[in-house]
């Protein structure tokens, strides 16, 4: 017998991306602890745990110990979730197990949690559920002071829980974001599954992330993985660059919407790939935006134009100075504008949303101007992973990506997004300024296209309002990409270029 | 059901244990003790058989004594293992003169 036939079947849970990070769902039949600190999200967790299951046609019984059965209902709505629909439907059940209002029982003497027990298995048989979520352990052991009896009459719940073959979850309290697994010692007792919450406070922003720590007896996937709570779907768990491998890539040539920019990339940019423009300020990066756009209209695709740093009607003045007419191409229904702030939402949030744009107006080619101004509102470490899984997410789509980037320096330099993209991109086109003789000229440089030969040349250019129009190249200039131009009398240039020249 | 009752009792057990058994006999003395005979009355209601009235209860450990008369409810959990702790909790009054003489007698 091999190890896979011998794994545990898992329970694909609903959960959005969550069957990705366990490999296909949490183990059926068996608990899993969900421990996470204050406002981690395990009520939600334990909610959405159950409710995806009632959106499956399955069934689930949660046992409350800590929030009333009115408050979940109430703040559960906000996310989607109408708990008291699926009671109607006998597919969902609450075990109020939440403090009383007129105060807390007294306690003399020796007891167990026979009744609690009775109640879970009668809520269980009479729905036929599947799930069952427990929230939460720390609420027990707050309001029964014995916490050897408490321990062992847990124990009893989950032993009882296997008996009755449901899979389930039980949540419990967290003190450190990376200290031990919880606190009372749970995981003695619920020790074959453990899942991580953790709200990080990072940088000034908090980071919600969600880490597999043990699914015993079979795979799952390693390490933090980030995750956003929203209305309407509850917790999104956002894979990272792992999706990569399966991506496609083809051949085949689409127009940047310039044709002397087609040119220096050797006939064109790749339908299946990200492109990132990388500039200063007012190189040009919003005029390439909007040519890539434009271009794409004109062939008949759909296009989708993100924008994070200017306004809807800015952008379509800026497209009317150059000769676009973007209102007309959105009348017509090629053309979608979608502009927001970074200080909108968090990166989860954008990342998102930025999805769902994409996959409700189904484009051919997407620009994102820029990528940089969502820096903004992320941690480095939250905006190389937004960038992974965005980059990710652009190229399984199987369309062409034009994401911009803003250097930091008006010479030269690099920004985050570039160290952190610059891999994953099919494509990088440098815009730099360059400053010559008491005058600021700009050139472009095609530094990489991935799969095809393309011109190496730092070419000058200029912006009218006809758009761009590629120049020749910048000769007898060295220092340009480090925005350090100098220039070399021609001499001198032909003396390095003997160098290496031919024998 | 006697309407006279003063004192009404509905004990939460888990089958027929040596806890229950303690717990049943346990409220029984006490009623005995502090509550004139026929003034009282004490349901014994085992949750294997009646999960749904342990769920309406609200009752999550078991025992649990529930006192409806008088009003306001008292709830009391575990065996009443200890008397006068349980009596104070369930707020009954002091022992009947005559268990008292007995106790007072008892030393000799």
């Amino acid at each position: 017998m091999s190890t896979t036939d011998r794994e545990i079947p898992k329970l694909s849970t609903g959960i959005t991306g969550l069957d990705y990070v366990t490999e296909g769902g949490l183990p059926i039949g068996r608990t899993t602890l969900v421990a996470g600190s204050a406002g981690s999200a395990k009520t939600v967790f334990s909610v959405q745990f159950l409710a995806a299951g009632c959106e499956a046609g399955e069934a689930g019984v949660m046992i409350t110990f800590e929030e009333s059965v009115a408050d979940i209902r109430r703040n559960v709505r906000a996310l989607g979730w109408d708990l008291a629909a699926y009671e109607a439907d006998n597919r969902w059940r609450f075990v109020d197990a939440s403090p009383l209002v007129e105060g807390e029982d007294e306690i003399v003497g020796h007891f167990d949690f026979g009744a609690l027990l009775a109640r879970v298995e009668h809520a269980v048989s009479v729905t036929g559920a599947t799930r069952v979520s427990f929230d939460s352990i720390g609420a027990v052991f707050s309001r029964f002071p014995d916490s050897t009896t408490v321990r062992n009459e847990l124990y009893r719940l989950v032993h009882a829980l296997r008996e009755m073959g449901v899979t389930s979850v039980i949540t419990a309290e967290r003190i450190e974001e990376y200290g031990e697994i919880a606190r009372f010692g749970v995981e003695e007792f619920v020790a074959d599954n453990v899942i991580i919450l953790r709200n990080v406070l990072e940088a000034e922003r908090r980071r919600r992330t969600i880490e597999v720590l043990k699914l015993r007896g079979t795979g799952h996937r390693k390490g933090e993985f980030p995750f956003t709570i929203l209305p309407g779907d509850g917790i999104v768990i956002i894979p990272l660059s792992s999706m990569e491998l399966q991506m496609r890539s083809s051949d085949v040539r689409i127009t940047s919407g310039n044709e002397e920019l087609d040119t220096m990339c050797g006939g064109g940019l790749f339908r299946d790939s990200v492109i990132l423009v990388s500039g200063a300020t007012g190189t040009g990066k919003t005029l390439m935006v909007t040519e890539f756009i434009a271009g794409g209209i004109a062939q008949g695709e759909r296009c989708l134009l993100m924008g994070f740093e200017e306004s809807r009607d800015q952008l379509f003045r800026n497209a009317r100075g150059w000769g676009f007419d973007f209102e007309g191409m959105e009348a017509a229904g090629n053309l979608k504008v979608a502009c927001s702030y970074p200080e909108t939402a968090s990166i989860e949030d954008h990342l998102v949303s930025i999805k769902a744009t994409i996959d409700e107006f189904r484009p051919n080619r997407v620009a994102i101007d820029s990528l940089s101004a969502l820096e903004r509102v992320a941690s480095e470490r939250g905006f190389r992973e937004f960038v992974i899984a965005l980059s990710s997410f652009i190229k399984h789509q199987e369309i062409a990506g034009l994401v911009t980037s803003t250097s930091k320096t008006l010479l030269g330099g690099e920004s985050v997004t570039e160290s952190h993209i610059s891999t994953l991109t099919d494509s990088i086109i440098l815009l730099r300024y360059v400053e010559m003789f008491g005058e600021v000229r700009r050139g472009m440089t095609v530094l990489k296209m991935r799969g095809s030969l393309h011109e190496k040349a730092i070419r000058e250019f200029s912006i009218d309002h006809g758009g761009m129009h590629v120049g020749r190249r910048f000769a007898n200039t060295t220092g340009i990409l480090t925005g350090n131009p100098m220039h070399v009398p021609p001499s001198d240039a032909e003396r390095i270029g003997q160098l290496f020249g031919d024998e | 059901m006697s309407a006279e009752a003063t004192h009404r009792f509905i004990l939460y057990v888990t089958g027929r244990t040596r806890r229950s058994e303690r717990a049943s006999s346990n409220l029984r003395e006490l009623c005995a003790q502090r509550l004139a005979s026929g003034s009282y009355e004490i349901e014994v209601v085992d949750v294997l058989d009646h999960p749904a009235r342990a769920e309406t209860d609200r009752v999550i450990a078991t025992p649990t004594v529930i006192r409806t008369t008088p009003l306001p409810r008292r709830r009391v959990i575990g065996d009443l293992s200890i008397a006068d702790q349980a009596a104070h909790a369930l707020d009954l009054p002091g022992l009947l003169r005559s268990v008292a003489d007995d106790q007072a007698e008892a030393p000799r």
